[in-house]
């Protein structure tokens, strides 16, 4: 049944109508997402084809899920309208809002994070500055592409895109149960833990792969977790070993400060947990696949 | 983005917090002029982004103009930990008698902001924390509710700032939250914040960072960035849009993504420990749809690095299509020796995931002598790194 994103999620777009929103809307429907229809109040009322399939446009959320009974929401809007499309989902207490947008204020970030805690977190936020989430074969929301990999039994989570990507491609004849991207800014809604979490109890995952990169201590706090709750087998990859510091490697979040941040460190808190990391991407895939045949 | 020091000042001043009267001067008669403005004794400081400038010689005390022209001269252009120093911040003097430590900054583990205070000001934070832990109260700051009087004397209260000084501290922690928030800053830190004796309080010194992906509300930021600091090609690379970081090695890395880019340089400085310690030469991340035109200005960035003796282009076409890619890196070659550039350094091009059967056969049947293919990531580094060896 993969964790938050399944054969039966209804996904609504806030940003459908614009250019990156319609494209990935495209493909989110061939990759068989059930996609219900799209946020823009000045369109409201609108249909907007996409090869065959009419999508409704809606002026808000909340009017969205009344209509469509959705439950997830992928929002493209651009960095200026970010944080109000969050606050907009948060409100309406959608289950999942899947934000791709690259190039939000950290503040802002912040901003819905904090909104979303004092609301309960009702609504499990993945992103910003992510590539999305995708169960293999049943649904997908965001840019990952669906055509690497098929259904199966792993799990990974990735603070990188095109790493993701790769890792899939390494073990698309293995499979993946869900992959999410939970993105490389200094805020992100979701973190490795959480995913590491929903995989733990998710009955069909049975491994994990986890990449992370330089920058903050996600990493080092995931393997504490990994230690006390997590009794699947992991692997871990860490992008960035050879980063200097104090410049930032294309993520917001990717940056040694000091001598926080480390790749080293992450690779060692995670050893020292037991968790076994590649040197490499596919080294890291060629331990997963040990793992997954048993020997 | 990391402010330098006087940049700090100004940024306080503007926002109406307690500051130190001053000026910046890149030359000694610029200092002259601001010594002669502010009167009396002056404190000549360098700008350089590094701790550590009192104990190198660039913070000194000057009489008046004359001094403060001979300071300058003996400032300007000194060395700091490998930093120039171009320019110089003169201030009036404090007659300091406390100094305490304030700051804001971001708190990535709990996704919120912290504040940092300190009745220790003066030191390194850091290792006041370490040894008396009980001296540094750090206070989550809700970034809804932000820092009201209320909130900013808690924290006041629990750190143990003096009753005399109380209420101008509450009024600093305000305003300072308030300039956090509407400068867009991931860090401001005051250290010291002095206690003046005649009993006024002051920032006397300021560390600020502020954040890039707010520039589009922030059009005064883009003055801030000292363009002599940033590197050439760093600099060329921004103005056609590439993320682009200059690396001190000798194989050029272009590739889709951040994360897979950090990567690729791992890779190749894992295969140049093989190949005579090669390393990379620099980050660029093209992003996720690597058009001709795109692959073209990255290809030159990364070709007018004269330390560069092979390029390794690791692309895997999610998004992408890998034909796309290999047409870009053709047409990229050929648009190059059409502006005039005479390609010597080979290419090492790695295409991976959607269409990669196709990109392959664009690269063969182009048949550029200057284009390998390799078709895994490892075995790719692997062959960019020898050929920069040899090529070293």
């Amino acid at each position: 049944m993969a964790i938050w994103l399944t054969k039966d999620s209804k996904v609504i777009v806030q940003g459908m109508t614009g250019s990156e929103g319609s494209k990935h809307t495209r493909r989110m429907l061939a990759a068989g997402t059930n996609v219900v229809g799209g946020v823009n109040p000045r369109k409201a009322g609108q249909t907007v084809d996409f090869d065959g399939t009419e999508l409704p446009v809606f002026a808000s959320v909340a009017d969205a899920m009344a209509e469509t009974g959705a439950d997830v929401t992928v929002i493209f809007v651009p960095p200026q309208f970010t944080k109000a499309a969050v606050v907009e989902a948060i409100d309406a207490a959608i289950d999942l809002a899947v934000v791709i947008t690259e190039g939000v204020p950290v503040h802002d970030t912040a901003s819905f994070w904090a909104y979303n805690v004092a609301q309960g977190e009702r609504t499990r936020i993945i992103g910003p500055n992510c590539p999305g989430i995708a169960s293999p074969g049943a649904s997908n929301a965001g840019i990952i592409p669906a055509d690497i990999t098929g259904p199966g039994r792993i799990g990974l989570v990735s603070k990188s895109g095109t790493l993701t990507y790769q890792m899939m491609y390494e073990l698309r004849d293995i499979g993946f149960s869900t992959c999410v991207g939970i993105g490389g800014d200094p805020i992100i809604g979701t973190t490795h833990i959480d995913a590491l979490a929903a995989f733990e109890a998710d009955p069909e995952t049975d491994a994990i792969v986890m990449i992370g990169e330089i920058g903050g201590d996600a990493e080092e706090r995931a393997a504490e977790f990994i230690k006390a709750n997590v009794t699947k087998p992991v692997v871990g990859y860490i992008a960035g070993f050879t980063a200097p510091p104090g410049k930032t490697m294309g993520h917001a979040g990717a940056i040694i400060s000091g001598s926080a941040g480390t790749a080293e460190a992450k690779q060692a808190a995670l050893e020292a947990v037991g968790v076994k990391v590649g040197k490499t991407p596919t080294e890291t895939a060629n331990l997963m696949r040990k793992i997954m045949s048993g020997s | 983005m990391d402010l330098y020091e006087y940049q700090g000042r100004d940024l306080f001043e503007r926002h109406g917090l307690p500051v130190l009267a001053g000026g910046v001067a890149t030359t000694p008669e610029e200092a002259r002029a601001i010594a002669e403005r502010l009167g009396g004794r002056v404190v000549v400081k360098a700008q350089v982004k590094v701790g550590g400038r009192g104990k190198a010689g660039g913070v000194k005390l000057a009489e008046g103009p004359d001094e403060a022209v001979a300071r300058a001269t003996d400032i300007l252009g000194m060395d700091i930990k490998g930093h120039t120093v171009h320019k110089v911040m003169i201030t009036v003097t404090a007659d300091v008698a406390e100094e305490y430590y304030f700051s804001y900054l971001l708190d990535r583990a709990n996704r919120t902001f912290l504040c940092i205070a300190s009745v220790a000001g003066g030191m390194d934070i850091e290792q006041v924390a370490a040894d008396t832990p009980d001296k540094v109260v750090k206070a989550p700051i809700d970034a809804v509710k932000g820092v009201d009087e209320a909130k900013a004397r808690e924290i006041v209260t629990a750190a143990g700032f003096p009753a005399e000084v109380a209420d101008q501290v509450v009024e600093i922690a305000v305003g300072l939250w308030q300039a956090f928030v509407a400068e867009d800053a991931t860090l401001v830190e005051v250290n010291p914040l002095a206690k003046n004796g005649d009993g006024r309080m002051l920032l006397l010194d300021a560390k600020i960072s502020l954040d890039e992906n707010a520039a589009f509300r922030h059009p005064d930021h883009e003055a801030l960035v000292d363009q002599a600091a940033v590197d050439p090609l760093e600099q060329a690379a921004k103005a056609k849009d590439l993320n682009y970081v200059k690396l001190d090695g000798e194989v050029g890395i272009i590739g889709n993504g951040a994360g897979l880019v950090m990567s690729t340089l791992d890779v190749v400085a894992y295969a140049g420990e093989r190949h005579g310690n090669v390393k990379p030469a620099n980050f660029l991340d093209i992003g996720g749809g690597a058009s001709a035109a795109v692959m073209a200005n990255g290809l030159e960035i990364v070709l007018s690095d004269p330390a560069v003796k092979s390029v390794f282009v690791n692309v895997f076409g999610g998004i992408t299509a890998c034909d796309e890619v290999a047409n870009g890196i053709i047409q990229a070659l050929a648009l190059l020796e059409q502006r005039g550039e005479q390609v010597t350094k080979p290419l090492v091009v790695r295409l991976d995931g959607n269409n990669a059967e196709a990109g392959r056969a664009i690269l063969d049947s182009a048949n550029n002598p200057l284009v390998q293919r390799v078709d895994t990531m490892d075995g790719a580094a692997e062959r960019a790194a020898e050929l920069a060896a040899a090529g070293v």
